[in-house]
């Protein structure tokens, strides 16, 4: 083991990130501006990314309150919302057009600013430099840009919120011509062009995190460190950045072309439009499909970015607190690899019933239940890791369970979506949504909640408290269930969604009982994700401290640095690694775990190859 | 006021609460002994796992058994029970994988807690024979599924049977348009350019097509006569959607879509079976068209085949009972002096 003193203040490493023997500690006092706001310290740009998404989960989510509150009590009047609302709720109730902008900013601020920025953002930066041994990312002031653009990105999309106009309000898919033409829907004037804005500039942040993630990944791994030595969490953000990298650009081409039917005249998604008593004679010849296929280009892969990321913290996590290997690693690694490939030849399973030519239409109903086997075996192999492990049933290891149930119970029915018969009646209704909030909403939260549970004593030298995690964790997988599974019911009788009323339809208005129970419940949720809040922020500055290095004996190297690493992370040299991460109790060692930088006995095997 | 002091009063004292808890549970943590704490926390969140599945599990099964008629509502199309078949066995082999996993998920994570501190877990890292096994069933699987399901989406989505009766739908904000072909079965030629309060589709008046379609405001279909939906969209995206027919098609502007079916019940056989004398076939929107999408409703009946031959020839053409010799007429002859040149690329793009 690495034999190296605590030091519990920061110690100051300039960062020559080439020399990974460097041991030129250069004394120059930070500023609190140069410390905490406009630093360039990984750890703190992830703590930034972390925050600054809490926050967006927590406006998100009010969000999705408020709408639900209408689809609970449609009609029903509620004085307080028109006192906080204003002329968007008169007389107490919603009204259609703040309906349809709060959704469409739910989703966007929980897909892009919450479960991408937060979610990767977060770990990427915590965990890349720690976990490969680097002192900092390849270029530290890009990634503290990567946080700043985010940052702006988000004070746009907020200004949104309070035009005239409102914000946009034609879905998180942005489809045209509704989100091209201000005259179709009040919030495609100012709010949309915010939106667009908001997106190019979130995207640049994408990119450059990812850039430097991969960079860093790639050239700045530890000696002994080789890819296949890597933890599975280093893995997954890895192809979730290359993903991004190849993906992001295309939705930046998709908004610019939007922007430039928005504000310049051209068509590429425009023709024969006759809209508000006027035909627009001069925007003819473009396709609203086109659209549609550079979105979901990003838009697929958008889900796995999502995703990845989570699954590669519940591999670690997992491993960690069932004091077992992970079951299969390179298998697992393999199916990360299938899924970031994959992901890019689906998109177009969004589109089943656009008009689409049948034949081609057939031909993404095969890659994508393709890409339905690695997601199996994952599955498969996290069940295994946990049978005969010797389990520690904490809060990061019971988000980490719940989130496997959660990716089965979505996963699976993506197998009916993916099958385009099926998609015929399925597509646009509930069911839909029961499927990507089951597998991508709630089970990318999940895995984030076990990072952040397992992570924290490393971000903040103090321990989350842990009955508070449990009674969070029991509260919200209940919940989850509850909230979601009745929703495929209703998707399957058809309810379209993005509906701001069923009333007028006799086939959908049956099902208010269930929708005032899902609103019930969907309030309680949001109520006890407040418990985490608190914990949260309650044991930043009061948790139990933590006194030993690596409290939960876990193998990889970010739990060899010292309780509260300063900047440059090591105080001395980077430890060397030996060993692949998953030597829990392997038979033979004393101890039930052997950190990475533990030199193989004689004739031991590593099976990191 | 009032509400207000109360929240905040709440909120409050939740916060208290929360933060007790956790400074009582860590204090009686630290009484106990870190490790003897943990473990008992171990068997209170394994039951509490194990009580979830084994009273989430059957909940979950029992509810969809409990809703089973709402599901997917009566199949009223040819090819609607094909659709259906496809969920169940989609559903068959689903639910025993979801039946499956989750138990072994939530028992492992219950039977191999910590309980006991020299207890060590299983070394096993790898078993390439278990790991062929689970991506060969699983493709096997799906390989069924996707052979089932491309054979009927190609059945569904082939071309539509000769004779087959053309109506047209045009989605706009936020209401359908339905025009019926007339004697001629043919629809007249249209142009956006020549939309007009009193001719909403565009209708080209000097098209002789155009004088016997019929526009109306409900659509009727004949019973077991395959139908070719047309369908286009006038201003935004929309979807042409009827549940009880299994037909969802997206409404494009600029570029028409369409979907045939045969409608198999008609709107009285519907109501026996339903048991509900009110029961009417409903056309809905299913793609976010702005803020009045979830109002673009309109009736669909099912009649037989007399029924619906009675129903259209009652229907007057909308030409002749609401364009001929009026201005709109007029004015727009007078404005298509350069129509003639257009009309043959307008037709084109058009049909
Ligand atoms: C097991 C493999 C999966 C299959 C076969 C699958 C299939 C599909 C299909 C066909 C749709 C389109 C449904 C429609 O609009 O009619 C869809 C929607 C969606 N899926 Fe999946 N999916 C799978 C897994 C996932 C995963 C892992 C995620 C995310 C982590 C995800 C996220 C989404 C999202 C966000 C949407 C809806 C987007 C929207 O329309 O707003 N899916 N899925
Ligand atoms: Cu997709
Ligand atoms: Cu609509």
């Amino acid at each position: 083991m690495n034999q190296q003193v605590d030091q519990d203040h920061a110690v100051q490493v300039d960062h020559h990130h080439d020399d990974h023997h460097d041991d030129h500690h250069e004394h120059h006092e930070q500023n609190f501006i140069e410390k905490y706001v406009f630093s360039q310290d990984h750890k703190t740009i992830a703590k930034q990314f972390l925050i600054t998404g809490i926050f967006w989960g927590v406006v998100g989510g009010l969000m999705s309150v408020l709408f639900r509150m209408q689809l609970g009590f449609p009609g029903e009047s509620f004085p307080i919302l028109e006192t906080v609302l204003g002329k968007w709720a008169p007389g107490g109730v919603i009204s259609p057009d703040f309906y349809l902008a709060l959704v469409t900013m739910h989703g966007t601020i929980l897909v892009f600013f919450v479960l991408t920025a937060g979610l990767s953002g977060t770990f990427a930066n915590l965990l890349i430099p720690l976990q490969v041994g680097a002192r900092d990312m390849a270029s530290p002031f890009l990634n503290m840009l990567s946080y700043w653009f985010f940052f702006l990105a988000g004070l746009i999309m907020l200004a949104s919120l309070f035009v005239e106009t409102g914000p946009a309000n034609g879905g998180w898919t942005a489809y045209p011509p509704l989100n091209a033409l201000p005259q179709a829907t009040i919030g495609s004037g100012l709010g949309m062009t915010l939106w667009l804005t908001s997106m190019a500039v979130f995207i640049i942040s994408t990119l450059l995190g990812g850039l430097n993630y991969v960079a860093t990944i790639l050239n700045m791994r530890t000696k002994g460190l080789t890819m296949t030595r890597l933890p599975l969490t280093i893995w997954a953000i890895f192809l979730t950045a290359i993903i991004g990298i190849l993906s992001f650009p295309v939705l930046l081409s998709a908004a610019l072309l939007l922007i430039f039917d928005r504000s310049l005249g051209t068509s590429f998604y425009l023709s024969e439009i006759y809209i508000a008593g006027e035909a627009l004679v001069n925007q003819t010849g473009g396709s609203a499909i086109l659209f549609q296929h550079l979105f979901w280009f990003l838009g697929h892969p958008e889900v796995y970015i999502i995703i990845l990321p989570a699954m590669g913290l519940v591999s670690e996590v997992m491993s960690v607190h069932a004091r077992k290997p992970i079951f299969g690693y390179m298998a697992m690694v393999g199916s990360i690899l299938a899924i970031a490939v994959l992901s890019f030849v689906v998109w177009a399973h969004h589109m089943f019933v656009t008009g689409m030519n049948p034949f081609i239409g057939s031909i993404f109903v095969v890659v994508t239940l393709i890409i339905a086997v690695p997601s199996a075996i994952k599955v498969f192999n996290w069940i295994t890791t946990l049978w005969r492990g010797n389990l520690r049933l904490n809060a990061p290891m019971l988000f980490s369970i719940g989130f496997v149930s959660l990716f089965i119970s979505g996963g699976l029915t993506g197998i009916f979506l993916g099958n385009s018969t099926i998609d015929i009646q399925l597509h646009d209704t509930y069911f839909v949504v029961a499927h990507f909030h089951i597998v991508m909403g709630i089970s990318a939260f999940f895995g984030m909640f076990a990072g952040v549970y397992h992570w924290f004593p490393k971000m903040f030298g103090r321990f989350m408290n842990n009955t508070l995690g449990n009674i969070h964790f029991f509260t919200t997988i209940i919940g989850a269930y509850l909230i979601f599974w009745p929703m495929h019911y209703i998707g399957m009788a058809g309810v379209p969604r993005r509906y701001y009323s069923y009333e007028a339809f006799e086939a959908f208005n049956k099902f208010g009982d269930i929708s005032l129970f899902v609103t019930t419940v969907a309030g309680i949720v949001f109520i006890v994700q407040m418990i985490f809040i608190i914990n949260f922020f309650y044991s930043i500055f009061y948790g139990k401290k933590v006194t030993e290095k690596n409290p939960w004996q876990a193998n990889t190297l970010e739990w060899t640095t010292p309780i509260n690493p300063g900047h440059g992370n090591w105080p001395g040299e980077i430890p060397e690694v030996h060993r692949w991460p998953y030597d829990y109790s392997k038979p033979g060692a004393a101890e039930d775990f052997i950190p990475q930088t533990v030199p193989l006995k004689a004739g031991e095997k590593d099976l990191g190859h | 006021m009032g509400t207000g002091l109360i929240s905040t009063l709440i909120v409050v004292i939740v916060l208290i609460i929360v933060v007790q808890i956790a400074k009582i549970t860590e204090f009686s943590a630290m009484l106990k002994g870190e490790g003897n704490a943990e473990r008992e926390s171990n068997q209170i969140n394994g039951f509490l796992l194990l009580i979830t599945m084994v009273v989430g599990l059957p909940l979950l099964i029992w509810s969809a058994w409990v809703f089973r008629d709402i599901f997917l509502p009566e199949a009223a199309s040819e090819h609607g029970p094909k659709i259906d078949s496809m969920f169940n066995w989609t559903t068959f082999w689903t639910g025993i994988v979801f039946v499956i996993t989750q138990i072994l998920l939530f028992w492992y994570s219950f039977r191999y807690k910590n309980k006991r501190k020299d207890q060590r877990a299983y070394w096993f890292p790898h078993s390439t024979k278990l790991e062929v096994i689970w991506t060969v069933v699983p493709s096997i699987v799906l390989t069924i599924l996707v052979v089932m399901g491309i054979n009927r989406w190609y059945e569904i989505t082939g071309p539509a049977p000769e004779d087959a009766i053309i109506i047209e739908v045009t989605g706009k904000q936020f209401d359908w348009m339905i025009r019926y072909p007339g004697k001629d079965g043919k629809l007249g030629s249209k142009d956006f350019r020549k939309i007009t309060p009193s001719n909403q589709l565009g209708q080209i008046w000097s098209d002789k097509a155009n004088h016997d379609d019929i526009i109306v405001n409900e659509l009727h279909l004949p019973l077991n006569k395959p139908v070719l939906i047309k369908i286009h969209a006038r201003d935004v995206l929309h979807s042409f959607f009827l549940p009880h027919f299994r037909v969802k098609m997206d409404a494009v502007p600029g570029m028409p879509t369409q979907f045939w079916f045969t409608p198999t019940k008609t709107t009285a056989t519907m109501r026996e079976i339903t048991g509900n004398e009110e029961f009417n076939y409903e056309l809905a929107c299913a793609e976010l068209c702005g803020k009045g999408h979830f109002s673009m409703r309109k009736l669909v009946f099912v009649d037989t085949e007399e029924e619906y031959n009675e129903w259209l020839a009652k229907q007057p053409s909308f030409y002749e009972s609401s364009i001929k010799g009026t201005d709109e007429e007029k004015k727009q002859m007078a404005d298509s002096y350069e129509f003639e040149e257009e009309k043959s690329d307008l037709a084109q793009s058009i049909n």
